[in-house]
């Protein structure tokens, strides 16, 4: 790396999980090793395979957002809106002190509007294509939360989405940073959101063989490195981050979370939703970001895994972890929080994220709940069942997603 | 359906996707001035009304409908 990069810090969270409305509620739980799993409230599971999720509780939109403007977001904007407006709360960013075009957004989804597109193709088939709202496209489009975001704050840096499922919103922090590095923006709000708890992303889901279906033991059904696990719990929710310079930050007095230290990203180049077996692409993200960082592997004091809870995405991750750390990887912490949140997809990055930046923060490590049975093949300290206090240093956070997207970010404590 | 009538169901509506109060719904209120409407919020407004009095409004009439007092006139001649 030249010598010449900025170092690039967060100054500001925006949460809103299965286990808690903000990044301290988010926190609570997971410290105290609480999940979120519970029969779907939102539509009849009855004739489903899986009848269960990670659903936000007591999530009420006009909380945030007036009336006539939340009718016209897709839940998975309303979500983008509520944790954004949190984190730029947090941060302490005087908008109005700022060049509105040096402060951009970068927000993602997996899927976009679901609800909107379910509803509004069942208007189509019972009443024909004279019913569809003209609001059906701007609610649908996965980029219009940032859209949203900016027109809401007055925010007129680069302004688009990333989409890479399971890994969009770590591609959106890694692509704020760059624009940040690159001098297109010097504030930027990035993160991403997901609401695809409906019945056509539940039955594709289903159909694709990758959610857990022990439904008559929901809150223990996120169980990743555990001998039982049988696929992922469907979460939803979204995350916010505020980026800017160490340099911006130290000189306006900002709270610091951490920095990023480095970022990776790769692809798999193997299969549609499988894994590569031996985690290869993993390996290279995670190398590429180590290699930013300037640090060696047992400099790694905790990684926050994408974990799923598929049988076969846990052990690919952690045997490119042990091709990367070597002999650390038997020392170094380990847990999966998706054992808690379920699994946030297109949150599901950025969310981990500020679960990186809280365990730095408070030195303590977020378990992996529900391991009654360690998968035998799991060698590595999981931090099985209960949070650990320990030194944090260096945390690093993996997410990957369907079509082989792998990115990897290491946070350094503040 | 008397005139009365229409007219308290086309207020009704107007508040629920306008996001405005009743009382400062007037029948020359003007949709695009008066009533924030924006292009998106007019076409949706008359699927809306299109949808509730069970009528077709065809495009080139919908451009005709600027005000409050326009649209319950067209839903009177049209029931």
């Amino acid at each position: 790396m030249s010598q010449e990069r900025k170092r690039i810090v967060i100054t500001g969270t925006g949460t809103l999980s299965p286990v808690g409305l903000s990044t301290e509620a988010l926190w609570e739980s997971l410290s105290q090793g609480k999940g979120g799993a519970a029969p779907i409230t939102y539509f009849d599971a009855t004739q489903f395979a899986t009848r269960f999720a990670c659903e936000l509780k007591n999530f009420n939109a006009t909380d945030h957002i007036d009336a006539k403007s939340a009718g016209r977001m897709d839940p998975f904007c309303q979500y983008a809106i509520a944790a954004s407006d949190q984190a730029l709360k947090d941060s302490g960013l005087d908008l109005s002190a700022i060049d509105p075009s040096r402060i951009g957004v970068v927000f993602g989804s997996g899927t976009g509007g679901m609800t909107t597109h379910d509803q509004q193709m069942r208007l189509y088939l019972d009443r024909g294509p004279r019913r569809i709202s003209p609001f059906f496209i701007p609610m649908l489009i996965p980029d219009i939360a940032a859209g949203q975001i900016s027109m809401r704050h007055k925010l007129m840096g680069p302004n688009y989405a990333t989409a890479s499922a399971c890994a969009t919103s770590l591609h959106a922090i890694i692509d704020a940073w760059m624009l940040i590095q690159m001098d297109m923006a010097d504030y930027m709000v990035c993160g991403g959101s997901e609401a695809a708890i409906t019945p056509m992303s539940v039955a594709g889901f289903n159909a694709a063989r990758a959610l857990s279906t022990a439904n008559d033991i929901p809150e223990k059904a996120s169980r990743p490195y555990d001998r039982d696990r049988d696929g992922f719990v469907m979460g939803e929710g979204a995350g916010a981050l505020i980026l800017e310079t160490l340099e911006s930050a130290q000189a306006r007095g900002a709270k610091i979370y951490g920095e990023i230290a480095g970022v990776g990203a790769s692809a798999d180049a193997h299969h549609l939703t499988a894994p590569h077996p031996e985690g290869a692409g993993a390996v290279n993200a995670m190398q590429n970001a180590m290699k930013q960082a300037g640090i060696t592997p047992d400099s790694i004091d905790y990684i926050n895994t994408h974990g799923t809870a598929t049988p076969l995405g846990d052990l690919a991750e952690i045997k490119a972890i042990k091709k990367v750390l070597g002999e650390h990887a038997y020392k170094t912490s380990i847990s999966s929080t998706k054992s808690m949140t379920g699994h946030l997809l297109g949150a599901a990055g950025v969310v981990e994220s500020i679960v990186c930046l809280k365990a730095m923060e408070q030195q303590l490590v977020p378990p992996t709940i529900n391991i009654d049975n360690l998968d035998p093949e799991i060698d590595v300290d999981v931090t099985p069942n209960e949070a650990r206090e320990k030194s944090l240093e260096y945390v690093l956070n993996n997410g990957f997603g369907f079509g082989g997207h792998n990115a990897t970010l290491i946070f350094k404590k503040a | 359906m008397s005139a009365d009538e229409i007219k308290s169901k086309v207020y009704d509506i107007i508040v629920s996707k306008m996001g405005v109060n009743k009382d400062q719904i007037k029948p020359e209120s003007k949709f695009a001035d008066d009533l924030g409407a924006d292009s998106l919020d007019t076409v949706e407004l008359i699927m809306e009304l299109e949808n509730e009095f069970d009528i077709q409004i065809p495009d080139e009439e919908a451009e005709k409908i600027g005000t409050v007092q326009q649209a319950i006139d067209y839903i009177v001649k049209a029931k």
